[in-house]
């Protein structure tokens, strides 16, 4: 690790002034991701400003169907959370099996999403939840948000400040983990919405990062059953390739998630 | 057996320490004056260093100096070497090419060390390593031995044309091809042996001192044998004389072999030490261990097994090209030759067996000795093909196994072993019995109802360990006698040090070793204290490897022991004006058998060294030594059977049950054993299933170099083990001690693998059986 200074935020305008002083400075959150790669010198920030103690990012709200999930929350908080549970459960579920006990303790929703690892969880809970994602500037829609493997709509400085999700009437997570790295080599989440409309969400496959598979959301509309998805053939032409699963595999895995999920949804 | 003697489930002694953070590794040794070291590494491949510019880098603050391949040249330190001659079949020596400790000319594999920096930290060290400029002129690259052979493959060392190391030959090669030619049944196959890396909990490290004022030098180093890396370190590499020369390792967080070898990492810290005039202390990170420390396996293989119509086994072909990275390591030369293709008779009677290796460098780290070495590489060859071949006789596993079963001992194979003792079947019914065997097709049908595929596989191996007889090593071209030694020193109140060289990285010596004690003494292991590790200490010894310190340190140890036993004897019949052969030794007193007439221990051990009664013409004190040479390899075997379901639509593998059932011969500490049994199981599973380092092709970048790509089994990857014993006694050694370090990572992988393929109708399936191989496995079978 390069020598960088550590600044600890007291409130999001503070947080906002401290990272807007230093073109080269990062927030810090959980820093699940990020101070791994500064220990190995892949990023080299000068400064580090400390969102986790900034009270107004943190918590959860469940209020009727509207679920408000702070930035700085953890992935344990979502997880343990009983207002979860109740109102998204697959939301808990994909929050209690993202890394390990470590990882869950630390890391923070904020922190996943502003990455966006194209192997991440949340971005496809977020996605398929048609989530809001609430900045200290303005409201981002999911879709518009995660634009691309490690890219997001956030601009310079612009810092997330909550999620906002209203629950589904139905939705599961299933994944197939990395055998190494445990990340998601395909992970799909499925959520079938108040209004009848049906998102599947994949992460951990696609080139391009998060992705919406549309094909099978016009499938489960008309009839949410893992049996739905038969008839439906994935294409791999935009999927990722690497030494633990090719895109053909990666496809195959796409349909088997997707089909455990909606199972998993009931 | 005493409550802490032989066959005692005593408690590490240990472990106190090592769980409660109090163990002291390399990395924890602080010496006044102590620097840091930081290596300038290959970023490529194979490239030729058309020079090294460090002006900037010498200006970073807190460097102290920056020292490169031409100063080691300055100082006449001398190449690494591979300690182990073998000789191609046309009686031409091993093409060993230059291995500098930092590369002048040519970098050969992606992390060959360029250049030392030492400085006031470690931070400060890496800052100004970043800041050397290396100029490289890139070559092409081979990473695979099959392509490194093929015409027009880029060449690695002048004197290795094509890249051959050598091409070796075991066996009778006109009886095995006469008795193939005329089989009634003939099973082939082409498998590969998937390369591993070692990841001992430790990284290595290394601490280098050298002290002017004596012109001495000290390293503490991560080694599972210090003494030969003294020995090596003075008799090649020119840093010291022995005599000048300490040698420690420590607390040594695990090795698997990895640890054996000579690095030049120790090497040039110690050079570093003297030229820069401070002590400089080295410590890999997790990167530089997947980069630089020596990984295992690698080999492909074609292999024919002959069968005559009664299913018994006329011959066995084999033909191995085996990857031994970009320079023979210490003992890379003999792991695919003599400690693996004398093993392919496995516990079969096999009139005729042929083996040719050919060794290949390639832009790879180096290849040597990993946890089983040599070993499982054949036992995977032999179980994967028995397994096959039962399947396409009609015959059961375990019918075709014990159709060909070796049953009369001592039995010479054709390929240099000599078992000694062993009883195949009773390890096999052993593990038949505790795995269900008979119940399996129920469970087959059940689990398909759950949309399962299950299957059930075996492996019956046979091993080499205690190596090894040293004229027999010797003459197949050993640089080294591979005995052991031992000294017991009874302190003048009685408690006892044994020293031996041994090196205990995990393996539970300080408990093991004390038990042979409280055997033959009755003294509690608490009175005895096992001092190893250090050359000051011991005088010599070979270390540990092979699952060798039971039956050989062991033997030296028990031999040491009859020495103080009979001197000890002697002094008590003396003091008691008794028979020397009337005293028997119980419970810590030394006793006139028959009588009520007794001198305890304590007693006995002070007169020794007060010396004011002692018997005509004997020397005070009491301590003895003795170096032990064993007489033959020893011959632990067993059989594994192993249970899988498949995920048909994943191809995921959970492995349900996996049963040992080892004879190991005598067992000093069953708890310790099983521990071993479980740690080998965990790597062998691991092998089979998840880990596999991958070079990309093109670059000769190593894909796997951290945990993120590189899969090191977990606990939810593993099955709650069933392991048991059964016991034929080792007749070569005084214990009856064959060793158990090693066979669980030796008889495990073919096991699983024969599961998997029972599970999924395919038997075309390479390690590590990914759920992405398995998946494809299964589609191409439908």
């Amino acid at each position: 690790m390069y020598a960088t200074n550590y600044h600890r935020a007291s409130s999001v305008e503070d947080a906002v002034k401290l990272a807007s002083a230093n073109d080269e400075a990062k927030y810090l959150s959980g820093g699940q991701t990020l101070l791994p790669t500064m220990k190995q010198r892949l990023a080299a920030p000068s400064d580090l400003v400390d969102l986790r103690h900034v009270s107004d990012l943190k918590g959860i709200s469940v209020s009727g169907g509207s679920i408000r999930i702070g930035a700085a929350t953890t992935h344990a908080e979502v997880a343990n959370s009983a207002e979860i549970a109740s109102a998204c459960p697959a939301l808990a579920h994909l929050a209690a099996h993202i890394g390990d006990p470590h990882v869950r303790h630390m890391g923070t929703i904020g922190g996943s999403i502003a990455n966006n690892d194209p192997a991440a969880d949340y971005p496809a809970g977020l996605m398929a939840l048609n989530a809001t994602i609430v900045t200290n500037k303005r409201s981002i829609g999911a879709d518009d948000f995660f634009t691309g493997m490690f890219d997001t709509a956030l601009e310079d400085g612009e810092l997330i400040v909550a999620v906002e999700i209203t629950a589904p009437l139905k939705s599961g997570y299933a994944k197939f983990p990395n055998p190494a790295s445990r990340y998601a080599m395909t992970g799909v989440f499925v959520a079938k919405h108040g209004d009848g409309s049906v998102r599947v969400a994949v992460t951990g496959a696609g080139s391009g990062g998060v992705f919406r598979q549309s094909d099978m959301e016009q499938a489960l509309a008309s009839n949410f059953s893992a049996g739905a998805l038969d008839g439906i053939t994935v294409d791999d032409s935009d999927l990722m390739s690497d030494i633990h699963a090719s895109s053909a595999y990666r496809a195959n895995l796409v349909k088997v998630m997707a089909k455990r999920a909606v199972t998993a949804a009931g | 057996m005493g409550m802490e003697g032989i066959g005692a489930r005593v408690a590490r002694k240990e472990d106190k320490r090592f769980i409660t953070g109090k163990g002291r590794y390399t990395d924890d040794m602080v010496v006044p004056g102590m620097k840091h070291a930081h290596f300038v590494r290959s970023p490529h491949a194979h490239a030729k260093i058309k020079s090294i510019d460090t002006s900037a880098a010498e200006k970073m603050p807190g460097v102290i100096g920056i020292l490169n391949g031409n100063q080691l040249a300055e100082d006449a330190v001398g190449n690494l070497i591979c300690g182990w001659m073998i000789h191609s079949k046309d009686g031409s020596p091993m093409n060993m090419g230059v291995w500098r400790p930092l590369a002048q000319e040519t970098v050969r594999y992606v992390g060959d060390a360029v250049a030392i920096v030492v400085a006031d930290t470690k931070a400060q060290a890496r800052d100004a390593a970043e800041a050397v400029v290396v100029d490289y002129e890139t070559l092409p690259v081979v990473t695979t031995a099959v392509e490194a052979l093929k015409d027009g493959a880029p060449q690695l060392h002048p004197v290795a044309k094509n890249n051959l190391i050598y091409d070796w030959e075991i066996g009778d090669a006109a009886a095995t091809d006469a008795a193939i030619a005329s089989a009634a049944h003939v099973t082939e196959m082409k498998i590969i042996n998937n390369r591993l890396v070692p990841n001992p909990m430790e990284p290595r490290a290394a601490l280098g001192v050298y002290d002017a004022g004596d012109d001495h030098y000290t390293v503490w180093t991560t080694s599972q044998n210090p003494h030969v890396a003294r020995l090596v370190m003075s008799a090649f590499y020119n840093v010291a004389p022995e005599n000048k020369l300490r040698v420690i390792a420590p607390d040594v967080g695990g090795g698997f072999g990895s640890k054996i070898y000579i690095y030049p990492e120790e090497i040039v810290c110690l050079w570093a030490s003297k030229r820069t005039g401070v002590p400089v202390k080295w410590n890999s990170d997790r990167t530089e261990a997947f980069l630089t420390d020596a990984h295992g396996r690698d080999h492909v293989s074609t292999i024919k097994m002959a069968f005559d119509a009664n299913n018994k086994i006329t011959g066995f072909k084999v033909d191995t090209i085996a990857n031994l990275g970009a320079y023979m390591s210490l003992f890379s030369s003999s792991v695919p030759t003599y400690l693996y293709a004398t093993l392919l008779s496995g516990q079969y009677d096999i009139p005729a067996i042929h083996a040719n290796v050919r060794t290949v460098y390639t832009n790879t780290v180096p290849v040597d000795a990993y946890r089983g070495a040599g070993r499982p590489e054949a036992t995977y060859l032999l179980e994967r093909v028995m397994e096959t071949a039962a399947r396409e006789l009609g015959v059961t596993p375990a019918e075709l196994r014990q159709n060909n079963f070796i049953r009369e001992f001592p039995h010479q194979t054709p390929v240099i072993m000599c078992y000694d003792a062993g009883d195949y079947d009773a390890s096999l019914n052993a593990a038949m019995k505790a795995s269900d065997y008979a119940g399996f097709p129920a469970r087959k049908a059940e689990a398909k109802s759950r949309g399962k595929l299950r299957g059930i596989g075996m492996s019956c191996y046979i091993e080499a360990c205690g190596i090894a007889p040293s004229a027999a090593v010797g003459s197949l071209g050993a640089g080294v006698g591979l005995w052991e030694s031992a000294e017991v020193r009874v302190n003048a109140v009685g408690t006892i040090e044994v020293l031996t060289g041994s090196h205990s990285h995990g393996q539970g010596h300080e408990t093991t070793f004390a038990q042979l004690v409280a055997e033959r003494f009755g003294v509690g292991i608490d009175t005895v204290s096992i001092v190893h590790g250090d050359t000051d200490k011991v005088q010599m010894g070979m270390g540990t490897y092979g699952s060798r310190s039971g039956a050989v340190g062991m033997s030296a140890v028990v031999k040491a022991l009859d020495k103080v036993e009979l001197k000890a004897k002697k002094l008590a019949a003396h003091l008691m004006e008794a028979d020397e052969s009337d005293i028997v030794i119980e419970n810590g007193e030394l006793k006139v058998a028959g009588t009520d007439k007794s001198v305890p221990w304590f007693q006995m051990a002070l007169a020794a060294y007060t010396a004011h009664n002692m018997p005509e013409g004997m020397e005070p004190g009491l301590k003895e030594g003795a170096f032990y040479d064993p007489s033959n390899f020893t011959f632990p075997a067993g059989c594994y059977i192993c249970e899988v379901e498949v995920d048909p639509e994943t191809g995921k593998t959970e492995v349900i049950q996996f049963v040992a059932a080892d004879d190991f011969g005598k067992i000093i500490n069953p708890m310790i054993v099983e521990g071993q049994v479980h740690g080998g199981l965990a790597q062998g599973i691991g092998q089979a299933l998840l880990e596999g380092a991958h070079y990309d092709p093109e670059t000769g970048q190593l894909l796997t170099a951290s945990y993120m790509d590189y899969t090191m089994p977990r606990a939810d990857d593993l099955p709650s083990f069933q392991v048991s014993t059964t016991e034929t006694a080792c007749p070569s050694n005084p214990l009856g001690i064959k060793g158990c370090g090693e066979a669980g990572a030796i008889g495990s992988p073919p096991a699983l693998i024969n599961a998997i393929t029972d599970a999924i109708g395919n038997n075309d399936l390479t390690m590590p059986a990914t759920p992405q191989r398995v998946w494809a496995a299964l589609r191409s079978a439908q």
